[in-house]
């Protein structure tokens, strides 16, 4: 299954490992796609979110793990009923373990046209230091 | 005994993962191949009898400038193009899932759009066209007069 690569490409993948506590609200939950590169001591990270604004986007750093939570409010045209659907609707959820190495307090974020960025500066690295030995 | 009762779950949870994975497969070979299911952008189309269709596409990260519309008869055509965030090649990739370059798809339509009248907008990464049918297949009420 995996061979098919255009498919799985496309196709938006439903979070199936979910947190043991469950969801309270009813709707799908899909893992978006990512981007992570790294380019000049920054790490940047993009994910698709389509349907989702900088107001309905929580990132959290908790510990090492890093959570995206993008919801999206169902957005139907009026009268309207779906008639052929090809991606579902839902909202995006998505974790990542990240290093030490970045400087937590210098993570930003942006969302432009359903597109997620974060900045994740690496911390300068600890200045390496010569201990002495004295003589007793 | 127990480690047989704990053997049975995961083992059924296997059996739905094949089941799923066999659906897919299925999928993929039969009905992706008439919906074509492999296009890019994946599209749902939202339906209103007698006023016409609305379309819309999950095209997330795409500049306003860089896409297209095009009704041709009965033919809607969307091409455009995802840019990469940066050309320079200096990055390093650690993971890399979203498509970037240029695509189009044409849709074909079940009825004459009214060209005058569609509407497109993109918002959130979302586009949604509105596809009205053309006037003059717009069903007709004939009044029933008495003689």
């Amino acid at each position: 299954m995996k061979e098919d690569t255009n498919k799985t490409d496309i196709v938006k993948q439903e979070e199936k490992n979910q947190d043991l506590a469950e969801r309270t609200r009813e709707s799908r939950v899909y893992i978006p796609k990512v981007d992570i590169y790294e380019k000049d001591d920054v790490i940047y990270l993009l994910a698709d979110i389509p349907g989702s604004d900088e107001n309905m986007v929580e990132v959290t750093l908790d510990k090492n793990v890093l959570t995206i939570d993008a919801r999206v409010k169902p957005e139907r045209p009026e009268d309207y009923s779906l008639n052929y659907a090809e991606y579902g609707i839902g909202d995006f959820r998505r974790r990542f373990n990240i290093s030490d190495e970045i400087d937590r307090e210098k993570i930003s974020a942006t969302v432009k046209n359903g597109v997620l960025t974060l900045t994740m500066p690496k911390s300068a690295p600890a200045a390496s230091r010569k201990i002495s030995v004295q003589a007793v | 005994m127990i480690y047989r009762r704990r053997s049975v779950p995961s083992l059924w949870e296997e059996m739905d993962k094949l089941q799923r994975e066999m659906n897919q497969l299925f999928d993929s070979a039969f009905t992706n191949r008439l919906e074509n299911h492999v296009d890019f952008p994946a599209i749902n189309v939202w339906v209103k009898p007698g006023e016409g269709q609305v379309i819309t596409a999950e095209l997330p990260g795409i500049d306003q400038d860089e896409l297209d519309l095009k009704i041709n008869g009965d033919v809607l055509t969307i091409t455009g193009k995802r840019e990469k965030p940066n050309q320079e090649n200096e990055e390093t990739y650690h993971r890399q899932e979203r498509i970037y370059g240029n695509f189009s798809r044409s849709i074909r339509l079940s009825f004459p759009v009214d060209s005058e009248k569609v509407e497109a907008e993109y918002e959130k990464g979302i586009l949604k066209v509105w596809l009205p049918i053309a006037e003059t297949e717009k069903p007709k009420k004939i009044s029933v007069k008495a003689v």
